[in-house]
């Protein structure tokens, strides 16, 4: 069944409103020119810490659509008397929601470096660090969207959880310190599971 | 006959208000129990218990694998019916025949009326092998045509060695045996 719930949540991230994370990061990454200046240097150095806080902010988006719908469906519940964990549930919405959002980052990533002046082994690092991360920041977002499910402002609420916690994720990633940013994506992504799944349990009433 | 679910002892709190306790149930192969009581008389809970998806504050509860129909549709309302059922599997176009949706097989879910909903939430359960069927208030929006074929689908399933707890307010089409709540 596990199979089955990443392959519905792909087509409903791909049929839903996929292309709005990614636009808002290509809009955020747009913006810097403006606020910044034409400086073509600058915009350079800071190009891969602004792609980072694009991309952190974009994940930001779909936080609400990722497990509230199914819970307020009815879909949880389903799930759970069809002999699912909670856990094998989360980890099946991580799956789907980095793919519905890792790789179109990725791409994305190829014009938003032109909008930075970016050089052509910077994008090559930021996009290994993006893709080291991905993982990681969509383990957050999926971990983040079941703790506040159900709860009033849970957009805002969820806003103030995933970035302070995906700060290690944009040091580690915007320093290219791949190691280090590769064990915080691990940790996040083999403990997002067990925090989405006790909270898809508590949640339930 | 070994029970499809039993109840030892159990006590239910809800938000601080204890809603039953020392409650033993048996429900064994071919039978089928009504729980009635007032608004508020836990019959909801009773069933989401049951279904472990509620925890008891004593006591405990024994079931077998499930079916479990509530106010909850679970369905993608952007899918066609069919293919919205079939994400839950089971013999999905003859449950659908037998609550008279089969045409219904290609309207998206979010075009169902509340009554044909509820077809289809009841068509999710009796698409499964579950032997053991939960249904929460199933007549509520059903016509008289959908209480009919409830009530047949309900008596073949009792006949092939199901069981089914059903909580409502109001009676069931066919025998039940009564489980009351708030009395």
């Amino acid at each position: 069944m596990i199979g089955a719930l990443i392959a519905r949540d792909v087509r409903r991230g791909f049929t839903g409103a996929a292309w709005l994370p990614i636009a808002f990061f290509l809009l955020v990454a747009a913006l810097m020119p403006f606020a910044i200046g034409p400086d073509a240097k600058l915009l350079s150095r800071i190009a891969p810490g602004a792609l980072w806080i694009a991309a952190m902010t974009a994940a930001l988006l779909p936080i609400e659509r990722l497990v509230e719908p199914d819970r307020s469906d009815g879909v949880l519940d389903q799930l759970f008397v069809h002999g699912m964990a909670e856990e094998s549930v989360a980890f099946a919405k991580i799956a789907a929601h980095w793919v519905t959002f890792g790789p179109l980052l990725l791409v994305a990533a190829i014009p938003a470096s032109a909008l930075l002046a970016m050089g052509g082994s910077s994008l090559a690092r930021t996009e290994l660090a993006l893709a080291i991360g991905s993982p990681g920041l969509a383990s957050l977002a999926v971990a983040i969207a079941a703790v506040t499910a159900g709860l009033p402002r849970a957009g805002s609420l969820a806003g103030l959880l995933l970035l302070p916690l995906a700060v290690p994720l944009l040091i580690f990633g915007a320093a290219d310190a791949y190691l280090l940013e590769a064990a915080i994506s691990l940790l996040l992504t083999a403990g997002a599971p067990f925090v989405a799944g006790a909270a898809i349990r508590a949640a339930r009433t | 006959m070994t029970p499809l679910l039993r109840f030892e002892g159990v006590a239910l709190r809800r938000g601080g208000r204890l809603l039953f306790e020392d409650l033993d149930l048996n429900l064994a192969p071919g039978e089928t129990v009504q729980v009635e009581g007032p608004n508020g008389s836990g019959k909801s809970s009773l069933i989401r218990l049951a279904a472990g998806l509620l925890r008891s504050e004593r006591g405990r509860v024994h079931r077998s694998a499930l079916g479990l129909a509530d106010d909850n549709l679970a369905l993608d309302r952007e899918l066609p019916l069919r293919t919205a059922l079939q994400f839950w599997g089971g013999a999905v176009d003859e449950a659908m025949v037998q609550l008279g949706i089969g045409d219904l097989a290609d309207i998206p879910v979010r075009l169902l009326s509340s009554g044909q909903a509820k077809r289809a939430a009841l068509a999710r359960v009796f698409a499964s092998t579950s032997r053991l069927w939960l249904l929460d208030e199933p007549l509520n929006a059903l016509d008289s045509d959908g209480v009919d074929r409830l009530s047949n689908v309900i008596a073949g399933h009792i006949k092939a060695g199901g069981a089914v707890l059903a909580a409502s307010h109001q009676p069931l089409p066919g025998e039940w045996r009564s489980l009351e709540l708030g009395a």
